[in-house]
């Protein structure tokens, strides 16, 4: 019992700890965007200011195209995850239960992809998304995020489609249904928690990205957020209060999906499906 | 319902050879089990019947029609999984009529189907449950129900009693003969299990290394097996085979060897004289050794030595050395015997099975 109490508080003091770590920057970036004045460095270790303000949300509400660079982002992200879980749920599909030419070899090939540093990737997507004449376009950002997730996402699905029973689809099958159905009825329905997954994975990092989108756009009016909140850095000067502001409305979208994702997040699905 | 012909059918997973040319024939309103070692190609049968793989050369014909391309869903038959592989994500209920949706089928006529189904395998009150809210029996029986809801013109059962415990086993195999009454439909049934192959089929397919061995009613392949391996195969405990020559000493026809010297009547073996001088292997069931002094032939009795008793509850098998030789008998409970006492015994020489040593097929009729 005593053994018991102990390992319930060091797990939690674990988990308190991790909290605090992961929140305390965001509590500091949200003081500074409430401080008055552009000030980064502050003795004052209150998390709400004196003088405590939003006009820094508002000034770059209204004095910057900060929406516009947000709605940019969304349109992009979204796009590029959904893209990216459609097409890696069927390409995993035929990973896990079909044999084919080059299967072991294709998984391989993808599997290197990632392996590649990000940036040595940024020039020939450059010159791909060039010669496509995509350049400042929502697409060529689509293109160039989507074929960089999708590596990733299919090794998720696979791993997860290579868990469920394949009697499963056999008995869809007898039942009635073809390949596409027992797949559709069937698998995807199943693969709830690894769908999410994916989901999240795709959406974050195209969410967070810099290096190509600086590369592919260049109106400020397509700017994704990442590059929209770099333009508030000058070059004497840069706007700390309208910097934090923006980093903290650019957490809310993430948390939205993190929070609705959640719900998909669970485990056991199969159980009870085939004999355990 | 309908019939069900193999013809020449081969199957090959690269270079192993798992049916080597097998031809059936299932009449309608047939309940047959297909019986057999693991790797016998009883369960590749099935799937290839099902259409859950393709044949390498020969024929299935469903009802005379030839469905080698059709896809599983057009087959017009239903499969009861060895692991149930009910669809986690549905209630039972939907479970159930999930088959039939698919169909097109009107809402009111799968209500009517499922409550069918339902009210004979008992599963009314947990229509609304998910499969992972269920036991084991439960989870078979919703198996079986969304096969039946169907109302196919073949049921496939795969091993489908093969993951429950001993006693649900029992229960669900009677269920499954009373669901054979009430739906006297075309069934072929695949196990491993010689008990539930003797007491549910009309007819049973004994099986071994892609090839079927024999295939009759249960009494036939029981009493009548057609070689050593459906012998030693059907029937528990075990047959015992004893290798040896057929001689002739005066007018009488013996069976012999080292350990043993067995009379054979020419009842039992109208062929033997053809026999003579050559080497057999002479199969007797244990429940066919006669132990009971009252009804041993006393003219012809063997002596040996008890080694081992088993005690079943109300009998007992009796493990028996006559010089090199070992015999199982099967007695009835509390013989008195003891391990190393003496035992005298005859063969019921009625079922006396001889078999050919190189060929291993039956020679006496």
């Amino acid at each position: 019992m005593k053994r018991e109490t102990a390992k319930q508080i060091l797990i939690h003091l674990a988990l308190i700890s991790a909290a605090i770590i992961c929140v305390y920057p965001l509590s500091r970036i949200f003081t500074v965007s409430i401080r008055p004045g552009d000030r980064v460095i502050s003795t004052d270790l209150a998390l709400i200011p004196d003088g405590a303000t939003f006009l820094s949300y508002m000034k770059l509400l209204k004095e910057t195209y900060f929406l516009r660079w947000l709605f940019n982002s969304l349109v992009i992200t979204v796009t590029t995850s959904m893209i990216g879980v459609s097409l890696a749920s069927t390409a995993a599909y035929a990973f896990s239960r079909f044999n084919f030419f080059g299967k072991k070899s294709a998984m391989i090939m993808l599997l290197s992809t990632q392996m590649i540093p990000a940036g040595m990737l940024i020039l020939p997507l450059f010159l791909m998304i060039m010669k496509m004449n995509l350049m400042n376009t929502y697409l060529g950002m689509i293109i160039a995020y989507s074929v960089s997730s999708l590596p990733f996402s299919i090794w998720i699905l696979k791993g997860y489609y290579d868990t469920i029973p394949k009697s499963l689809e056999e008995a869809a099958m007898v039942d009635g249904t073809g390949y596409v159905g027992a797949f559709w009825r069937v698998i995807l329905p199943l693969s709830a928690p690894a769908l999410s997954i994916a989901f999240l994975f795709n959406f974050t990092s195209a969410w967070n990205e810099y290096l190509v989108a600086r590369v592919v756009l260049f109106s400020s009016k397509q700017y994704t957020w990442t590059l929209g909140l770099f333009e508030l850095q000058g070059q004497f000067i840069t706007q700390w209060g309208m910097f934090a502001a923006g980093s903290m409305l650019v957490t809310i979208p993430v948390l939205l999906v993190f929070l609705y994702s959640s719900k998909w997040l669970v485990s056991g699905l199969t159980l009870g499906s085939v004999k355990g | 319902m309908a019939s069900v012909t193999f013809k020449k059918i081969v199957k090959k997973y690269n270079d192993n050879l798992i049916l080597d040319g097998v031809d059936l024939e299932i009449r309608d309103h047939e309940f047959v089990v297909i019986v057999g070692p693991s790797g016998c190609g009883k369960t590749t049968m099935l799937r290839l019947l099902a259409g859950l793989e393709e044949i390498t050369s020969g024929d299935i014909e469903i009802d005379g029609l030839k469905v080698n391309d059709l896809p599983p869903a057009k087959r017009e038959i239903a499969m009861v999984f060895q692991d149930y592989a009910l669809y986690p994500h549905m209630t039972v209920k939907e479970n159930m009529s999930f088959a039939l949706k698919l169909r097109h089928f009107p809402k009111d006529e799968i209500e009517k189907r499922v409550k069918e189904s339902a009210s004979i395998l008992q599963l009314e009150k947990l229509l609304n449950r998910m499969p992972k809210q269920l036991s084991g029996g439960q989870r078979q029986r919703v198996a079986i129900g969304r096969a039946i809801v169907r109302k196919p013109k073949v049921f496939l059962f795969d091993e489908p009693l093969s993951n429950l415990d001993a006693k649900l086993r029992e229960e669900m195999r009677v269920e499954i003969a009373r669901l054979y009454q009430k739906l006297n439909s075309t069934i072929v049934y695949v196990t491993h299990d010689q008990v539930e192959a003797m007491t549910l089929a009309g007819r049973v397919v004994v099986m071994n290394k892609g090839h079927i061995q024999q295939s009759g009613t249960p009494l036939d392949v029981y009493r009548k097996p057609q070689n050593v391996f459906v012998a030693g195969f059907i029937g528990s405990p075990t047959m015992n085979f004893l290798r040896g020559k057929i001689e002739k000493q005066e007018d009488f026809f013996y069976f012999s060897n080292q350990s043993v010297k067995i009379f054979l009547p020419l009842f039992s073996f109208p062929e033997v004289e053809k026999y003579s001088g050559k080497d057999v292997i002479l199969g007797i069931r244990p429940d066919d050794i006669i132990l009971d002094d009252k009804k041993i032939d006393h003219a012809h009795k063997i002596s040996g030595n008890v080694e081992v008793i088993e005690l079943l509850g109300h009998r007992e098998n009796i493990y028996i050395k006559v010089g090199d030789q070992k015999i199982l008998a099967v007695g009835e409970a509390f013989s008195n015997f003891s391990p190393g006492s003496l035992v005298e015994f005859s063969f019921n020489y009625k079922n006396i099975h001889i078999f050919d040593a190189t060929t291993e097929k039956r020679i006496n009729s």
